[in-house]
């Protein structure tokens, strides 16, 4: 397994877009941070931007790579490998591969400027996100064997949760405005993890004045250390479901 | 010894294999033959692993391969379409297949890259390279960890007749060590002479098994081509 880690990690860094995607965090990272004063602008600056691109970046990048790597798969799946480590193998290789581009882009301008725990936040769960969207682009692009259909989906999905999603929260929301719906918010962001990512970091910005009348329940809910726990736990069932039942599908793939 | 039994394999509403029942001795040369489309490639890939049947199993020395994968150490697979990696080197997919596979270097069998002259070649890219160099680099993987089974889909498809003849001598100096052969075509021509014994297949169902000599003395014909071909025709009108 180590090895067809090895080949595939080997193979993605030859890909240019990888480098381009972390040159591209770096140098906006880089300047966010000089050109404003004050780093806690910057991060909310960057932490707008994050929460769009790094989604889009991961799950459309690992969906056209598996897609690409389908002769690479064939082949290797013809090799006595176990169908589960070849699967594991492409999903660490892209994992790490994206993760590290995250990190060297956007950890090393945080940690240079503003080190503190909502730096560090800003850092994990930017590493989360990355890997959570690379799970998920796996999950669908086992299911779908088509490439153009695969792509317009991982499209969709990164569309869904980082506008659609919002938008039917905030539809509901005006619908029934007169009934608490604090418990009900709280239950809806779990199923996104670019909400929950948000709502983290800004509860550590402490910006949630910013959020509005619900603010009061979020920090309530998400602030405290269980708050915060589950917040982790939910982010890290977002990682590995969508992989666990990837691999199980696989596994049993006709290539 | 391989033995296919009972393998069924539906793709949507279409019936691809048919209640396989087959049975592959050591030291035979075997010709899965049929029309295009009668699941001679999905019956070799659920040999692979790569497809995996609907019922039925699979025994490889008496052992299913379900679930299993260390029997992918004997095997050895070319493809009718050798699919690689577009910008990896030849040499770089040789290199990466070695290493995976764990073999020392003095155990290979390099025959097939002096014949075929892969050096000159090492440097180009796969998705550089015309059908027939590909299925010159899809033999000599094949052939390059002495496996005890080859699986050979329409080997001779894009080659050359002098590549085909090398790979042609190559496969009858296998056989003599005793290995399980299995070779598809609907081609025959240059392989007629070194088969021992053909499946013929039409529809996802086995028409029959039988040994060369029975084929031949059945058809009334002296080549393997016109009995084949004496065998769709009967088909066609029956």
């Amino acid at each position: 397994m180590k090895k067809v880690v090895k080949y595939v990690a080997f193979d993605i860094l030859r890909n240019k877009i990888v480098i381009a995607y972390m040159l591209f965090l770096f140098v906006f990272s880089m300047g966010l941070f000089l050109m404003e004063e004050v780093p806690e602008k910057s991060l909310m600056s960057l932490l707008t931007l994050n929460l769009i691109l790094v989604p889009l970046i991961s799950v459309m990048f690992s969906t056209i790579y598996i897609y690409n790597s389908s002769e690479f798969i064939e082949l290797l799946a013809a090799q006595p490998i176990r169908r589960k480590s070849l699967w594991l193998s492409f999903f660490i290789g892209l994992a790490s591969a994206l993760a590290i581009a995250f990190f060297i882009g956007c950890g090393i301008p945080i940690l240079l400027f503003s080190a503190n725990s909502v730096g560090i936040t800003m850092i994990i769960t930017g590493l989360l996100l990355s890997v959570i969207f690379v799970s998920v682009s796996m999950f669908s692009s086992v299911y779908i064997k088509d490439k153009t259909k695969g792509i317009g989906v991982a499209l969709l999905i990164w569309l869904y949760f980082s506008l659609l999603f919002d938008g039917v929260v905030l539809f509901v929301l005006f619908q029934l405005l007169e009934y608490p719906l604090e418990k009900l918010i709280i239950g809806l962001s779990i199923l996104n993890p670019i909400d929950l990512v948000r709502i983290i970091s800004l509860l550590k910005m402490d910006v949630s004045a910013l959020m509005g009348a619900t603010s009061a329940v979020f920090k309530q809910s998400f602030a405290g250390n269980i708050g915060s726990i589950i917040s982790f736990v939910v982010l890290l069932l977002w990682m590995v479901l969508p992989l666990y039942f990837s691999v199980r599908k696989f596994d049993k793939k006709d290539l | 010894m391989i033995q296919f039994s009972n393998i069924n394999k539906q793709f949507d509403q279409f019936k691809v294999l048919n209640n396989i029942e087959l049975q592959f001795e050591e030291g035979n040369i075997i010709a899965l033959i049929g029309p295009n489309a009668c699941g001679k490639t999905t019956l070799i890939k659920t040999l692979l692993g790569m497809v995996i049947p609907d019922s039925g199993e699979i025994f490889y020395q008496g052992k299913s391969i379900k679930n299993d994968w260390n029997y992918r150490n004997y095997i050895g697979y070319m493809p009718q379409i050798g699919k690689y990696p577009e910008n990896m080197t030849v040499g770089q997919v040789i290199g990466m297949i070695e290493d995976l596979r764990n073999v020392a270097h003095k155990d290979l069998d390099r025959e097939l890259y002096e014949s075929y002259k892969l050096k000159d070649i090492l440097y180009k890219r796969m998705g550089a390279l015309s059908g027939g160099t590909r299925q010159k680099v899809s033999a000599y993987l094949a052939f390059l960890f002495h496996p005890q089974v080859l699986v050979l889909d329409e080997p001779t498809a894009g080659l050359d007749p002098l590549s085909a003849l090398i790979l042609r001598e190559k496969i009858i100096k296998e056989k003599q060590k005793g290995k399980i052969i299995l070779i598809t075509s609907h081609i025959l021509s240059e392989l007629d002479d070194i088969v021992n014994q053909i499946v013929y297949m039409e529809e996802g169902k086995i028409i029959f098994n039988k040994p060369l000599a029975q084929v031949k003395a059945d058809t009334g014909k002296e080549k393997l081509t016109e009995a084949i071909a004496a065998i769709m025709n009967v088909d066609k009108r029956g």
